[in-house]
């Protein structure tokens, strides 16, 4: 398919379709923003999904359209660019569907996949604990089979994202009693909607809740809902993060390019824009998306050699979030004094959402200090410590 | 828009970097390097940007990049620059298609060697411009002072862009550089592997057909020119960046202080990983700007002010990462680093000229927020 025929078929559907009662959720939504009409917005899922939106690069035996990378680019420029809101699907259409594409059992795919396509069930990431952050093969959340062949779960996980707007989780948890490290693991597939889990926000910096505690106390799951072999979930989690930086991350950055639009336009509303400091540090900005894009755009590249690690995946996730973290504090710099009061202007209210949650962006995924050690080690062939 | 490099450019840097590293010493005296120029020429790497209309290979900004990237890491002292980057880029961008028809084939082939003479540090705004034409029958007389030009010695020409007197407007002029009233004399320079000199015009007589330009377009022309350029010199800062990480990566594994090799220490896995990631985004950013500056050839619309928005994006990264890196090379190499027997310096140094040189970072932000913030 042509690429600019296909970039106007979204943008014709966008325009038509976020509208009416949807159009309050143009811009909205997504991390730092997550309470935005999180009803409406499932609602919105159901109707991208009747417009064949979901699942484009998934292969079509699995309801998928096939699309080529560049295609699937556009697309999510497109969506963007229309004000798309941010997915509350996206864990389950970016990181549990390829994963169940790619070790799934025929049964679970069958399961699983429509339900995420459809955008009738949502899903949440199981992966931290209180004891295990970066260094995730901590995990002590225990699993074993009953007798029924049942999975069941005791423990804590802790920073889960939109759990409480979701059907299921995938969680990490130790098999093998008395295992360490990265053996004796498996990789559940649970229902969060069952006595033996109890979901408890926990309130941000930014005031609102995204994030949950979830705790398990003998919850419980089907036998067959686990991914992988047991006592190897590690290599399946693996896998998982390997699709966290898909193409819908390069997507992220046109919602990027509406944010610094927004600082663009406060500082030509309020003089800022006539401060040589503030014009320097907005130039720079503007350098530093490119930076993001053309990165992204070449890691895009048809990959010739595969076996060779690719620098820019590598360093993506650091470069972008640190991008965001100064977007955030040029933002506030540019707003001045007023920035001190929530504001009701929403623009300018984005802005300070930015800020604060653009904290979070170089912890969550991989903080700085870890994506560092994996650049250095994997990239540069540092030796470890 | 598709970062995919094609085999034949694949294959065009795997040779460059290959012949770069067995032929290149960037310590290497001058009249040496006249040998690694001509074998240059004869690799056609000067005919690249050239059409094949007029003889060249008909290829663009990405390879050039390619090469230039490549020269970056060896420091190669050629008059690549001078001579394919900056006299064919203005003679591509302001010349008459006579003045191409002739001198293009002969630039990329060796038969001539030029330097393109602007104002200081590669500035194309006609202010800036210090050498002064003025009309003499037929011909013309150019008078004044180039403060630095880059010459390294190896020039048959140059093309000189002056603010002709009478009638207020610039013009391209080519002049052999055994021209009567031209002197030449070499600067003492902190880059050794990028000399300069400067260059007197003490009453040069030049005949009417020494007039290259096209008057119609030599303003923008020229302009276009420093801006390409400065994509071009971008691309050299990438690879002197690499050079720099490789250099960094190389010793630290090597050293051993407290009973381990130093890259063991997390505190320095941390500080090459950042110039890594400061490098390969300026990468990304010089290659995508080179693709969509190739693309835009092909009549896919770049006007002239997205052009000057996108390289000044690969401009400034891939002007920090340079100096980022030269000076943690240099941090971690300890007190050799600091010594002239070892390479970091000299990546330092000529990360200090390419700060200056197609103008400074400062600039190319600011013209970037007048254009972000105070249109209409
Ligand atoms: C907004 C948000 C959403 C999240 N969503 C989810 C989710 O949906 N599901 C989920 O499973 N998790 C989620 N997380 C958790 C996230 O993945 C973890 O917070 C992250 O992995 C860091 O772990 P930690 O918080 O325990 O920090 P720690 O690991 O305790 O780190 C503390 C500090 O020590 C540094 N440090 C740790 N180890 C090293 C080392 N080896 N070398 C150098 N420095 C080190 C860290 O970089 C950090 O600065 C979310 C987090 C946030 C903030």
């Amino acid at each position: 398919m042509n690429e600019q025929e296909f970039r106007q078929e979204v943008a014709d559907w966008m325009a038509t379709h976020l509208a009416g009662r949807f159009a309050c959720l143009k811009h909205r939504g997504g991390p730092g923003d997550e309470e935005a009409f999180p009803a409406l917005r499932k609602e919105w899922e159901q109707e991208l999904a009747a417009g064949g939106w979901v699942g484009l690069g998934w292969p079509r035996e699995h309801g998928g359209r096939d699309l080529p990378l560049a295609l699937q680019l556009a697309f999510h420029e497109e969506y963007v660019r229309a004000g798309g809101p941010g997915r509350i699907g996206h864990i389950g259409e970016t990181l549990m569907a390829p994963t169940l594409i790619a070790l799934g059992t025929p049964e679970q795919q069958r399961r699983f996949l429509p339900g995420i396509r459809e955008g009738r069930e949502y899903w949440a990431q199981g992966y931290s604990e209180p004891g295990a952050g970066s260094d995730l093969a901590a995990i002590t959340t225990r699993c074993w089979q009953d007798e029924d062949g049942r999975w069941r779960l005791q423990g804590q996980k802790v920073w889960t994202s939109l759990a409480h707007e979701s059907e299921w989780i995938f969680v990490v948890a130790r098999s093998t009693p008395g295992s360490v490290g990265r053996e004796g693991l498996s990789f559940l597939l649970v229902p969060l909607d069952q006595p033996g889990i109890e979901i408890h926000p926990i309130r941000q910096m930014t005031g609102e809740a995204e994030f949950n505690s979830v705790f398990f106390d003998g919850a419980a799951t089907e036998a067959d809902c686990i991914v992988g072999k047991p006592g190897e979930g590690w290599k399946v989690a693996m896998a998982l993060l390997g699709f966290e930086r898909g193409v819908s991350t390069l997507g992220q950055q046109m919602h990027f390019i509406h944010e610094l639009q927004l600082v663009i336009d406060v500082a030509r509303a309020n003089g800022a824009a006539r401060d040589p400091a503030i014009r320097q540090r907005i130039a720079d900005a503007w350098v530093g998306l490119q930076g993001l894009r053309y990165n992204g755009l070449r890691m895009l590249e048809e990959d010739t050699s595969s076996t060779k690690v690719r620098p820019e995946a590598l360093i993506y996730k650091y470069a972008w979030s640190n991008w965001h973290r100064e977007l955030g504090q040029l933002a506030m710099d540019v707003i001045g004094v007023a920035g001190d009061v929530r504001s009701d202007d929403d623009a300018v209210r984005r802005l300070q959402q930015v800020f604060f949650f653009s904290r979070a962006d170089t912890i969550y995924a991989g903080t700085n200090e870890i994506q560092l050690n994996i650049i250095a080690e994997r990239g540069l062939g540092m030796p470890r410590g | 828009m598709n970062l995919t490099l094609s085999d034949e450019q694949r294959a065009l840097q795997e040779t460059a970097a290959d012949f770069l590293a067995a032929h290149t010493n960037a310590r290497k005296e001058v009249d040496v390097d006249a040998e690694l120029w001509s074998r240059i020429v004869e690799l056609g790497w000067a005919a690249v940007q050239v059409p094949e209309e007029l003889d060249g290979l008909g290829l663009g900004p990405v390879e050039l990049v390619l090469l230039m990237e490549e020269m970056g890491r060896r420091l190669a002292r050629t008059p690549f620059l001078a001579n394919v980057v900056l006299a064919q880029t203005a003679l591509l961008q302001a010349g008459s298609a006579e003045a191409q028809q002739g001198a293009l084939a002969a630039l990329a082939y060796g038969e001539r060697t030029a330097t393109l003479i602007l104002g200081p540090g590669l500035d194309a705004a006609p202010a800036s411009l210090t050498v002064k034409a003025r009309r003499d029958g037929e011909g013309w007389v150019l008078a004044g002072e180039a403060a630095q030009v880059l010459d390294d010695g190896l020039l048959t020409h140059a093309y000189v862009a002056a603010r002709i007197e009478e009638a207020p407007g610039v013009a391209l002029f080519e002049l052999a550089v055994d021209a009567a009233g031209l002197s030449r004399t070499p600067l003492e320079v902190w880059d050794l592997t990028r000399p300069q000199a400067c260059w007197r015009f003490d009453e040069v007589r030049l005949t009417a057909d020494a007039r290259v330009d096209d008057p119609t377009r030599v303003l923008a022309g020229l302009a276009r020119t420093r801006v390409l350029a400065a994509l071009q010199v971008a691309a050299e800062q990438v690879g002197g960046a690499a050079q720099c990480l490789q250099l960094a990566v190389d010793y630290t594994k090597e050293r051993v202080q407290f009973g381990k090799p130093v890259a063991t220490f997390q505190a320095v896995k941390h500080r090459v990983a950042e110039m890594m990631v400061r490098m390969e985004t300026a990468r990304s950013t010089v290659r995508g700007v080179a693709a969509r500056v190739a693309q835009g050839a092909q009549g896919n619309g770049l006007d002239d002010a997205a052009l000057a928005a996108e390289v000044a994006a690969a401009r400034v990264q891939a002007t920090e990462a340079y100096r980022y890196c030269a000076q943690e090379a240099i941090q971690l190499h300890g007190g050799v680093g600091f010594t002239w027997e070892y390479d970091p310096q000299m990546h330092f140094k000529r990360a200090q000229w390419a700060s200056q040189w197609c103008g400074a970072t400062s600039g190319w932000r600011e013209a970037l927020a007048a254009h972000l913030l105070d249109a209409a």
